[in-house]
């Protein structure tokens, strides 16, 4: 039964993307491609030429005042600072395609190392968080909708009010306070590393999971419930009820499937705000991620380290919402002709 | 009134009269270290009581309450200011390469992860109150741009709009005189909202650092100072994350009534 209705959802999927408007579609995809790429390329012209007003020469940070000029020089040469800005920069973003992020100005690694190794917690941080909202919206989200008026919906309604003012580094600190330090479940900070286990890491990351998902979660819970009031409201949820499918069977069979698309979107734009996010919440946990690898490298005036990470997380977020854009183009074939 | 927005008045109008009488009167000196008294909890002499220097939290919430309101203001003025020009004139040459290269600007200014940017123009021109100004304040334009583009797109089409401009109007002239008025209504919301994201925005920055710096007190910095001694002296951490909680809960709350309140459609179908 259940393979039945999965093969019916995807042949009504393939049906709906394939037939009709597959040039649409690929012209829409390709018009989204070319705005991705003079994004990116505006974004890495933004972020190079804010790192070149900086004041200091990376050099001298590095050997410090006394330097004699030739080892300056040298140090300059071998950093590749001593050629013109331009071709620094088009330097910068060639190496960024093939991989190579410039070395570190302190550590003298290359920064594509540091960089891929603090991703292994920032990026499952932001996944896990990710999942952990969904998971905690959702049904909150449907339950406010079906009862809508009625005092569990105000309950909910009140409590995503208040998860929307709530800071997350602020409620990371009392989970810390309360879970850590009173309970003793977890450790109050620092990674144990997932060589040590997928179930060790992942319950390194549950508290700073939990304190970035929750409010992103009273969001996503009034998002979900406004789209499905939307929905309920709509003449073909009425006739599914005319058609003899009680309340329930009706919302689930027609109405939160409806209800998903809006929904969808703000869980690809909730991305960037978990992956921005993360960078506060290892600080309250001390997790060696992204975060605390660009605050160390503002600290130290890393600014090659600083530069590279910024552009990531950008180059993320706007592949993030390109993709948001085409799954939402794919489902809902209106959006294609009105850009 | 909704009761939202009664209590969403209630809530900011208590922050606003804390940071406004902090002017004039606070309970003790914010900044005089008082050693002896550290770490009391809130008792009938420091009613939020004091922190590890014995100075008076009741006292440094009062004037952390004008940094975040002063920062989130200006961030908000500055989005306004550069934003709702932009959203006019794209909206007044609708179609044209201009609007376009407005509109692509703002959806480039999206893309970026404003905490990240807040961080980058930190990282380059120093931590302080007026960089974090300019960080939040950057992010503000987009959205005020966009809000105001979408709102005036339709009042274009309006008749007494066609009047005006057979009456001789340029656009611009319009504009300031026949969209921005029936535009402020949103705007204002619009404004409310941002103004709570500020206050969380200045918030995260001063708590990492990155905002208004010492001796300056700020609801962020003083979280970040109680995140080693929150097992022993938990009001430290409680007591600014609560008055975060309570300006962000009453401006949000002040949003959502006076968008009912002040859209017509809302109150029509209420009565």
């Amino acid at each position: 039964m259940r393979f039945l209705r999965i093969f019916w959802f995807h042949r009504c999927w393939t049906r709906r993307a394939r037939t009709p408007n597959v040039a649409s579609m690929l012209r829409y995809a390709l018009k989204r491609l070319i705005s991705l790429v003079i994004s990116l390329a505006v974004a890495s012209v933004v972020i190079f030429a804010v790192i070149e007003v900086a004041p200091g020469d990376p050099a001298s940070f590095m050997l410090g005042v006394n330097a004699q000029e030739d080892t300056l020089a040298a140090l300059r040469a071998e950093l590749g600072l001593d050629v013109s800005k331009v071709q620094r920069y088009f330097n910068w973003v060639g190496g960024m395609m093939v991989g190579d992020f410039g070395t570190s100005y302190t550590y003298r690694t290359p920064v594509s190392q540091m960089i891929a190794d603090r991703l292994w917690v920032s990026l499952p941080l932001a996944l896990y968080a990710l999942t952990l909202s969904t998971a905690i919206a959702f049904p909150v989200g449907i339950y406010a909708a079906a009862r809508r008026g009625k005092p569990g919906d105000l309950t909910v309604m009140g409590a995503t009010q208040l998860g929307i003012a709530v800071p997350n580094f602020w409620f990371a600190m009392m989970l810390v306070l309360v879970f850590a330090i009173n309970l003793r479940w977890f450790n109050a900070g620092g990674f144990a590393g997932w060589d040590k286990g997928l179930w060790t890491g992942l319950h390194s990351l549950t508290l700073p999971a939990i304190a970035l998902a929750l409010p992103q979660a009273a969001i996503l819970a009034r998002v979900m419930r406004s789209s499905l009031l939307d929905i309920l409201g709509e003449d073909f949820m009425r006739t599914a009820r005319a058609k003899g499918l009680s309340r329930r069977q009706a919302l689930w069979r027609h109405g939160v499937r409806n209800a998903l698309i809006p929904v969808l979107t703000i869980i690809g734009l909730q991305f960037s705000f978990l992956l921005a996010g993360s960078i506060i919440i290892e600080q309250v946990f001390y997790l060696p991620g992204l975060g605390r690898l660009v605050f160390q490298a503002i600290s130290a005036r890393d600014l090659i380290v600083v530069e590279s990470v910024v552009m990531l997380l950008v180059f993320a977020v706007i592949t993030v919402n390109f993709l948001v854009d085409l799954a939402y183009a794919a489902v809902d074939p209106r959006l294609r002709s009105r850009t | 009134m909704s009761r939202s927005l009664i209590l969403g008045a209630c809530l900011s109008s208590l922050v606003l009269l804390a940071a406004a009488m902090s002017f004039v009167w606070t309970p003790y000196d914010y900044a005089a270290l008082n050693i002896p008294d550290k770490l009391q909890p809130p008792n009938a002499l420091h009613w939020f009581g004091t922190d590890h220097f014995g100075r008076d939290m009741f006292s440094m919430i009062m004037v952390g309450a004008r940094t975040s309101i002063a920062v989130a203001l200006v961030a908000v003025g500055i989005g306004m200011a550069l934003g709702v020009p932009l959203g006019l004139t794209a909206a007044a040459r609708k179609g044209s390469a201009l609007d376009e290269l407005i509109m692509r600007g703002n959806d480039l200014v999206f893309a970026f992860p404003s905490l990240v940017i807040a961080i980058l123009i930190t990282a380059v021109f120093g931590a302080g109150a007026i960089n974090a100004i300019i960080a939040i304040g950057i992010f503000n334009i987009p959205v005020f741009a966009r809000i105001t583009r979408g709102a005036a797109l339709s009042l274009w089409e309006r008749e007494f709009i066609l009047a005006a401009r057979v009456s001789g109007k340029d656009a611009a002239r319009i504009s300031a005189e026949h969209i921005l008025p029936n535009v402020a209504n949103l705007l204002i919301v619009q404004g409310t909202i941002q103004f709570s994201l500020g206050i969380l925005a200045e918030a995260g920055l001063s708590y990492v650092g990155l905002g208004a710096q010492p001796p300056t007190p700020s609801w962020g910095r003083m979280l970040a100072d109680a995140q080693t001694m929150v097992s022993f002296a938990p009001h430290l951490a409680l007591i600014p994350g609560l008055a975060i909680i309570v300006t962000v809960l009453g401006l949000n709350l002040l949003g959502d009534g006076l968008r009912d309140w002040l859209d017509p459609r809302i109150r029509v179908a209420r009565t």
